[in-house]
């Protein structure tokens, strides 16, 4: 652990909230991005939750990929093992909270089955074994990832808000329009490629 | 044998699952940057469907009712598995360029909502010849979207390139028709002439660079979805039953946690009447708070 280990947390962190965002360049958990942004109060409920689960899954996907996995020499299982982390996970997280976090559940709750579904977990779990990272970076970079997926549904939410006064041409009324936006989105993150 | 066809022409052109159920959109937007990309990317979820329809429809009997979407999820992932390492052994340049995506075929849509809507209620030959109509639908659209991506964003189909495509392929396709057209003799005057007027107007283009990149992606996907919209609106007019059509997780999440997403592991109702509550609590508290400052 030295000096050039966090400058490197820091680029990886960088990195994968702004410069190849987890929607905007990597098109992983697209669903909830067009699905929950119509309110930033629903969006950024939506965000938070992602944040929480991405970040815990990192890490246990990651515990037991370097404990587990490789002792074992079954690497290759990964998909099929980190798919089912995932899906207990979440439902174990939605029991934990609404026994002992009430608050916290029901800011989340509603968002948590939705997850589970979300490419982004399981591709930042593959993502972080294919790179090599080890824990503590694969924890940062899926804190950064899910950062990211946070702060652009909160900006297309935003976006959408204004945008339901406006007139738009009748077929892309609804979906297209959205799109349309986050395209334009996705352009403005490509400024932020020269950041690294 | 004849539902064997009808399964395929179901899966191909009646319930295509890109350009009319709307189904596995991060793939597809991913991976379309090139023809070839999408063909592979197709190609081997068509595997993995095929297998994964066939193999469930099999097991449609033992699988315990309440466990089967763990069941399913975990028979998927073997076969993707299997995928990703032959296709890791002899396509290690496709595997490259597919990368993480390969992996992410486990969540697609497209196979639960198959193997949760036909595959677990119908015989094997039925289920694998949907899987395979469905895999073949899925392999033209992304095959077709990659198409137009390269060639407007890269200038060349299937890696095929010259230096000035527009300025030479249009022109050659165009001299091909005229000369099918006219007498080939006489017309060479015509065709010179509309070989210089292409070089001039199109060897001056440059390909539009955006439409490979990320927001290309969703460009296209805008105009597609609007293209949708429009065929059904047409369609309504028409007194025509346009349910078929929908835009995936477009509406709105909630409707994507009835039409295919969020249904594989959650119960489809508890969801979204917990969302709807939730956004009519929201809005309530909304009305109120404004009510209170009119009153002021």
């Amino acid at each position: 652990m030295n000096g050039n280990y966090f400058v490197n947390l820091l680029i990886i962190a960088i990195s994968s909230s702004l410069v190849s965002n987890v929607v905007l360049s990597q098109f992983l958990g697209l669903c909830p991005f067009l699905g929950v942004s119509k309110k930033v109060k629903t969006a950024s409920g939506m965000g938070a939750a992602v944040i929480f689960v991405i970040t815990l899954s990192s890490l246990v996907a990651g515990l037991i990929y370097k404990f587990i996995l490789t002792p074992l020499h079954i690497t290759y299982l990964k998909t099929i093992v980190f798919i089912l982390i995932i899906a207990a996970l979440v439902q174990f997280v939605e029991l934990f909270l609404k026994k002992f976090v009430k608050p916290l559940y029901e800011a989340l709750g509603v968002y948590l089955p939705l997850i589970t579904t979300n490419c982004a977990v399981l591709g930042v779990a593959i993502n972080n074994v294919n790179l090599g990272y080890d824990i503590l970076t694969g924890v940062v970079n899926g804190f950064a990832t899910a950062a990211g997926f946070a702060l652009s549904i909160i900006i297309l939410a935003g976006i959408r808000e204004k945008m339901e006064y406006n007139d738009i041409p009748k077929p892309f009324r609804g979906m297209p329009i959205v799109l349309v936006t986050a395209g334009l989105m996705a352009i403005a993150f490509c400024g932020f490629t020269g950041l690294i | 044998m004849k539902s064997a066809f009808e399964r395929l022409y179901n899966g191909i052109i009646k319930e295509n699952p890109t350009f009319v159920l709307m189904l596995g959109m991060c793939p597809t937007l991913a991976v379309t940057t090139s023809a070839f990309n999408g063909l592979g990317m197709g190609l081997s979820t068509m595997v993995v469907l095929a297998l994964s329809n066939l193999l469930i429809s099999a097991l449609r009997k033992v699988i315990p009712d309440k466990v089967r979407i763990p069941a399913y999820i975990v028979i998927v992932a073997s076969l993707v598995t299997v995928v990703g390492l032959l296709m890791e052994a002899y396509l290690p340049g496709m595997y490259a360029s597919l990368g993480i995506y390969i992996d992410l075929i486990v969540v697609n849509c497209i196979i639960l909502g198959r193997a949760e809507s036909f595959a677990s209620k119908n015989k094997m030959w039925p289920s694998l010849f949907d899987g395979i109509g469905m895999g073949l639908g899925f392999t033209l659209a992304l095959t077709l979207i990659g198409m137009v991506r390269e060639f407007f964003g890269s200038a060349s189909i299937f890696g095929l390139t010259g230096p000035k495509v527009y300025g030479t392929t249009v022109p050659i396709l165009l001299v091909e028709l005229v000369n099918k057209v006219f007498n080939p003799a006489s017309s060479s005057g015509v065709v010179r002439g509309l070989n210089e007027f292409f070089a001039g107007e199109f060897g001056s283009f440059s390909p539009i660079g955006i439409l490979v990149m990320a927001p290309g992606a969703f460009f296209v996907l805008a105009i597609l979805t609007a293209i949708q919209n429009a065929i059904k609106a047409a369609g309504e007019a028409k007194g025509k039953d346009m349910s078929k059509i929908q835009s995936g997780c477009s509406s709105d999440c909630l409707h994507c946690a009835e039409s295919g997403c969020a249904k594989r592991l959650v119960e489809p109702e508890k969801v979204t009447k917990k969302a709807d509550d939730e956004t009519t609590k929201v809005v309530e508290s909304k009305e109120t708070e404004n009510n209170g400052k009119g009153e002021e």
